[in-house]
């Protein structure tokens, strides 16, 4: 494979560092390089926080990068600002539950996620992020869905009792976007 | 080994205590305050001390004293913090000690900003402090190299005595890449040698101290530290160059994180079929002058582009001797040039390259030669 | 023949630099036997300030350091925390400790730092030419005062044995004069008293030494003890003032 750039943004606090975090893992155990570059800085209080996650079989070149080839938008702000840098024939995926427009992109395929509604069945409202993730992760393809699992698990050992929402959110996550990927070949 | 994934702060207090560093102080300064916070609760587990001293001034002093009973030590700040520290360090290399501190450059002049940023360069490699000193500077690119040259810097500052910093920008220590460090339990303790003020049981006392009122006698200090400089200079340099295999018009010189973000426009442009070379110095100093140039006479025109207003360009003008047309283009401010940014300014450097000494170089119409020939006669 | 008196192993035989009737060198000679008598002066290390005491390296017998202006807390800070097995004490003047170090001193002291600091006030700058130091007593000319410290302007001498017996973290803290036999000798005891301290691992340690510049007070050395005695004494006074027994768990809660 070529390499891979995925951008994904929001609020602060709403774990889109957290969800590049996992990526970056799975794909490292994979064996594929990997960079996690967030934007930090007062964003990180309730501003926009971002994170570009390159995955790459060599070295990655710049982990900063112009046009990234998928996009993970938790608001509104965030699809304004970084959706026209999206490369053609990328992926947007788009948290509907925040974001209330649609993307002005046909060349690209844009996914949209109810995500809090969808981590809310999971358990939880607040794994919104791992819906994200896990639709990013079955559309992609790029990083085996039962690895981001076993991260899952470890990111949150030392709180055990979240562990089993976030999954579901992840799992709900990966069917949305895998059927979105059979919905496109189709 | 295994590799993990970390961020670059971590893993430089990781790599620290890897290459034998037991002792931390520091200040916390944004954006490098995960060294600190990393080594606060990992010092304790390895039997370590870690003191969070009240300002980079005492932190400075603190690595002096530290040095100073013969330990390996680290510090670790961003611009503004070292700009305080310039006063431990001059003592620090006047007193030939070994120490190892981490620059992890913000936006400046003044407060400055957070975001990533180049412009302590000279500061780093030519003006640390007061009076006629050098640090070695080390310069890494990924958080891999963070490590490895931290590990180096320790065994630089031990074979040296000499203050050895490296300099990374806020997006090197904010990243995670994956990282792979040597063994635990592999470093050393320092060698307090015949200088280390351990006590002067059984032997004459010894004294650390950078004060000579006579000329002569201060002189000298000078002219040993020179040697010794010189002696680094000549043993110590490195650097690399990406994509000079090929013939190439142009070459750019950039270092740090900004030569990575050059390297994917390089890629891009060499999948286009434009080859551009890359020189990249991973001793800002000692800067490997003859190297650069070497890479230099290869190419037709050199582009410089840094995260400054153009620092590391005046060791590039040094290095060409006026043998080549230099362009540079820099960000500052926490502004960074991306790939595709970089590429647009090689592109317009390429173009400023004749098209007739591509090809075959051509006499050029008589209307220069005029002028050459005016000058020539006075 | 008995021999009663003999020059403390714990100074060299280097003559010192100090002025006529500049009680440094009998301070010097403290701190010297004080270490030697405790059996601490192979394992001690010294830093000696920027001030008058700036070759004070040269004069005492053990290792020496010397830091930069106003440092020397941070300079034994790192040295004690590197190696705890050696005794640490800082010899500072008053305008190395009360002006440009205020900063080290007092986070020295506030972290419970194990060394002894000997803070030598004479009221005055000297190696620079007896500019105003933070501890120039009201009215006393100074050649950056001309016209006598004016409080109005310039604030109150900073007393620093005070500042630092505020502090919560125990300590043990002193102010000890040298301004006639009887106080050397009580001087010497408390400075002593300041070294077992730190031997024994118990706490920061900091004795505030009165002391005489006849040169930059423009008196002669009997005047200049005099002056201590009558000007200074009366603003410092002398004593100890903080020991760690008196440290109480209350004082956790900032109850004291």
């Amino acid at each position: 494979m070529a390499g891979t750039e995925v951008l994904m943004a929001g609020f602060g606090g709403q774990g889109m560092l957290l969800s590049g975090k996992l990526l970056a893992y799975a794909a490292m155990k994979k064996g594929m390089e990997v960079s996690w570059l967030p934007s930090y800085g007062p964003e990180m209080r309730g501003g926009t926080a971002n994170v570009t996650v390159c995955i790459s079989p060599k070295q990655v070149g710049s982990p900063y990068i112009s046009r990234p080839s998928a996009l993970l938008v938790m608001n509104q702000p965030s699809l304004e600002k970084f959706g026209p840098r999206v490369k053609k024939g990328g992926l947007i995926v788009i948290n509907t539950s925040l974001v209330p427009v649609k993307a002005n992109r046909d060349d690209c395929t844009v996914v949209y996620v109810a995500a809090a509604e969808i981590a809310q069945e999971a358990g939880t409202a607040r794994a919104a992020n791992l819906v994200m993730l896990g639709a990013y992760v079955g559309w992609a393809g790029i990083v085996d869905p039962d690895t981001t699992i076993q991260m899952i698990e470890k990111e949150f050992a030392r709180k055990a009792k979240f562990i089993p929402a976030n999954v579901s959110a992840f799992k709900l996550g990966f069917e949305a976007g895998v059927k979105a990927k059979e919905g496109a070949k189709a | 080994m295994t590799k993990v994934l970390m961020k670059g702060n971590e893993a430089i207090g990781e790599a620290a205590i890897r290459a034998g560093c037991l002792h931390f102080f520091g200040y916390p300064i944004t954006p490098q305050s995960e060294v600190p916070e990393y080594l606060a609760k990992r010092m304790p587990e390895v039997g370590g001390t870690f003191v969070q001293a009240e300002s980079e001034v005492a932190a400075s002093n603190m690595i002096y004293g530290s040095a100073g009973v013969g330990i390996k030590v680290l510090t670790t700040s961003s611009s503004p913090g070292i700009s305080l520290m310039a006063e431990g360090l001059s003592y620090i290399a006047a007193c030939e000690l070994p120490v190892v501190l981490v620059n992890i450059m913000r936006s400046g002049p003044g407060l400055g900003g957070i975001l990533p940023a180049q412009g302590d360069y000279l500061q780093a490699t030519k003006g640390t402090g007061h009076g006629d000193f050098q640090l070695i500077v080390l310069a890494p690119s990924s958080v891999q190299e963070a490590v490895d040259l931290v590990v180096l810097a320790f065994e630089l500052a031990e074979k040296y005595l000499n203050p050895v910093m490296v300099i990374g920008d806020g997006m090197i220590g904010q990243m995670m890449e994956p990282v792979e460090f040597p063994p635990e339990g592999q470093g050393k303790p320092l060698d307090p040698g015949d200088w280390a003020l351990t006590g002067c049981k059984g032997r004459k006392k010894r004294i650390i101290n950078s004060l000579y009122l006579d000329p002569i006698e201060c002189n000298d200090i000078n002219l040993k530290l020179k040697a010794k400089y010189d002696l680094i200079a000549k043993k110590e340099k490195r650097w690399e160059t990406y994509n000079c295999d090929k013939p190439y018009d142009l070459l750019i010189c950039s270092f740090g994180m900004m030569s990575r973000i050059c390297k994917t426009a390089i890629d891009d442009l060499a999948e286009q079929g434009i080859q551009v070379g890359l020189f990249r110095p991973i001793t800002v100093n000692p800067f490997p002058y003859e190297a650069c140039r070497k890479a230099m006479d290869k190419a037709k025109r050199v582009l410089v582009l840094e995260m400054n207003m153009g620092q590391m360009l005046e060791d590039i003008k040094l290095a060409g001797e006026g043998s080549k047309e230099i362009d540079f283009f820099g960000t500052a401010g926490g502004v960074v040039l991306s790939p595709d940014e970089s590429l647009l300014k090689m592109r317009k450097s390429l173009r400023k390259i004749p098209k007739a000494t591509k090809a075959k170089p051509k006499k050029k119409p008589a209307k220069k030669t005029k002028a050459a020939k005016k000058r020539k006669s006075r | 023949m008995k021999k009663i008196f003999a020059s403390t192993k714990g100074l060299t035989d280097r003559p010192t630099h100090y002025c006529p009737g500049c009680t440094h060198g009998v301070i010097h000679r403290m701190v010297g036997e004080s270490i030697e008598e405790l059996g601490l002066r192979e394992r001690t290390v010294g830093i000696a300030p920027v001030g008058c005491a700036v070759l004070a390296y040269e004069y005492f017998n053990c290792d020496m350091f010397e830091a930069s202006h106003g440092r020397a807390p941070a300079v034994a800070t790192g040295a004690k925390r590197s190696r705890p097995d050696l005794i640490l004490f800082t010899y500072q003047g008053d305008g190395d400790l009360a002006s440009i170090g205020m900063g080290e001193i007092i986070h020295a002291a506030n972290r419970g730092e194990k060394i002894t600091v000997i803070f030598v006030n004479n009221a005055v700058y000297g190696m620079t030419g007896g500019q105003m130091a933070p501890t120039t007593m009201p009215g006393q000319y100074t050649t950056t005062s001309p016209f006598g410290r004016d409080t109005a302007e310039v604030g109150y001498p900073v007393r620093m044995t005070e500042v630092i017996t505020q502090l919560t973290t125990p300590a043990f803290v002193a102010r000890v004069s040298t301004h006639t036999t009887r106080e050397i000798v009580r001087a010497k005891a408390v400075i002593k008293e300041a070294f077992r301290y730190q031997a024994e691992g118990r706490c920061f340690t900091f004795v505030e030494v009165l002391s005489t510049c006849p040169t930059n007070w423009g008196l002669s050395p009997r005047e200049a003890v005099k002056w201590v005695e009558k000007e200074m004494v009366p603003y410092y006074p002398l004593g100890i003032t903080k020991r760690p027994e008196d440290f109480t768990e209350e004082w956790k809660d900032g109850g004291h």
